[in-house]
C-alpha cells in the first residue's frame, strides 16, 4: 500500500524497484519467446505472461483501475478469443519456414533492432533525468477510479459515446464475417451412408472404440486388433498430431516385449 | 530506480512486437504481436500520466484497450473467413489481390 501511495506521489519505492526488476526482464523474455516459439498456443501463453506483468506495472504506477481492466479485458477476453480461434482453425497450425521473400526474416530482425536502438537512444537523449509528479495531483484525494470516472464522463464523454458505436460496429462486423450461408441442403444420414458405401473402403460400422483390452479408458487409449496391433482410427488424429499419446506408445511397447 | 526505466521497457517490448509482425507468418501470431505493441504503448501512456501528474494518459490507455478489443474481434473474424476460403492461416497464402 505504501508503494502505491508513493507512486501516486510520483516517487519510486523499493517495492516498485523489486517488482520492476523481477517482472521487467520476465516480460522481455516472454515477448522474445512470443516471437521465437513455433506453436501458436505457446505464443498465446507467453503473451499472457507479458500482459499480467504489465498489469502488475500498472498497479505499481498507481493505476489500479487500468490494472484490473488489463486483466479482465486483455488477459480474460482478448486472449481467450485468440485461444478460441486457435482451436477453431487448428492447434497444429505452425509457421511455414519457407521464405517467400528472400532475406525477409533477417531484414525484419535488423529493422526491428535498429528501431529499438533508435528508440532507446532517443529516450536517453531527450528525457534526461526528470522528477515524476505522480497522479496524486490529479486524483485530488478522490481515489483513482472516481477521478477517472469524473474525467471520462466530462471531458472525454464524446469519445466514450463513440466507443459504444465502435463496439456495436465490431460486434456486427464479427457476426457478418463469421456467418456462412448454407448454399446446398443439409445431407441426411441416409445420404451420408449411401455416399460412404459408394466410396468404398470406409468403415461402415462405427470406428473402433478406445480401450479394448486396455487398462485405461482415456480417449487416447488405442483399441487393439485380434492380432494385437493398434487399430487405426481408434485414437483421434489431433492427439497423434500433438504427439500426446502415451497410452498408444505404452501399448506398442507392450506388444514388442 | 527512475520512472524512465518503464519507458525503456516499453520501447523494447514495442520493438520486439514490431519484429514479430515483420517476421512471423501465422496471422494469429502476427495479431498477438500487434497486441504486444499496443500493450507497450499503454505502458508508456500510464508512465507519462504519472510523470505529468494528470490522468489523461490513463484515460487514453483505457480507450486504446477498448479499440484493441474491437480490433481483435474483427481481425480474428477476418482470419477465420480467410481460413475457411483457403484452409490456411498463413499471411503468405492470402495473395488474391496480387498482380
Amino acid at each position: 500500500m505504501t508503494g502505491a501511495l508513493l507512486a501516486a506521489a510520483g516517487d519510486t519505492s523499493t517495492h516498485e524497484a523489486v517488482i520492476f526488476w523481477i517482472l521487467g526482464p520476465l516480460s522481455v523474455l516472454a515477448a522474445l519467446g512470443l516471437v521465437l516459439v513455433r506453436s501458436a498456443v505457446h505464443a498465446a501463453m507467453l503473451l499472457a505472461v507479458v500482459m499480467m506483468s504489465l498489469a502488475a506495472f500498472y498497479t505499481a504506477e498507481a493505476a489500479p483501475f487500468l490494472a484490473v481492466v488489463q486483466v479482465v479485458v486483455y488477459t480474460g477476453a482478448v486472449l481467450m478469443l485468440f485461444l478460441f480461434v486457435l482451436m477453431l482453425i487448428g492447434v497444429d497450425s505452425t509457421d511455414s519456414l519457407v521464405e517467400t521473400l528472400r532475406g525477409q526474416r533477417v531484414a525484419g530482425t535488423v529493422v526491428g533492432l535498429g528501431f529499438a536502438v533508435l528508440l532507446v537512444i532517443a529516450l536517453a537523449g531527450t528525457l534526461g533525468s526528470f522528477h515524476a509528479r505522480g497522479v496524486g495531483v490529479a486524483e485530488d484525494g478522490k481515489g483513482n477510479v472516481v477521478a477517472i470516472a469524473e474525467l471520462l464522463f466530462s471531458r472525454y464523454v464524446f469519445a466514450f459515446e463513440a466507443t459504444s458505436a465502435l463496439l456495436i460496429t465490431a460486434g456486427l462486423g464479427a457476426m457478418v464475417l463469421a456467418h456462412r450461408e448454407r448454399t446446398e441442403p443439409r445431407l441426411t444420414q441416409q445420404e451420408r451412408m449411401r455416399e460412404r458405401a459408394l466410396r468404398g473402403g470406409a468403415a461402415m460400422a462405427p470406428l473402433p472404440g478406445p480401450g479394448v483390452y486396455a487398462d485405461h479408458d482415456a480417449i487416447d487409449t488405442p483399441a487393439l486388433l485380434p492380432d494385437g496391433g493398434v487399430a487405426a482410427g481408434s485414437v483421434p488424429d489431433y492427439l497423434q498430431v500433438s504427439g500426446a499419446r502415451p497410452h498408444v506408445d505404452d501399448a506398442e511397447r507392450e506388444l514388442e516385449r | 530506480m527512475s520512472v524512465q526505466y518503464y519507458l525503456y521497457l516499453s520501447a523494447v517490448l514495442f520493438s520486439i512486437g514490431s519484429v514479430g509482425v515483420l517476421v512471423r507468418r501465422n496471422a494469429i501470431v502476427v495479431f498477438m504481436c500487434i497486441e504486444l505493441m499496443l500493450n507497450a504503448v499503454n505502458l508508456t501512456l500510464v508512465t507519462f500520466a504519472r510523470v505529468n501528474g494528470s490522468l489523461d494518459g490513463q484515460i487514453i490507455a483505457f480507450f486504446v484497450m477498448v479499440v484493441a478489443a474491437a480490433e481483435v474481434v474483427i481481425g480474428l473474424a477476418i482470419i477465420m473467413s480467410i481460413f475457411r476460403a483457403r484452409r490456411s492461416a498463413s499471411v503468405d497464402d492470402a495473395n488474391l489481390l496480387k498482380y
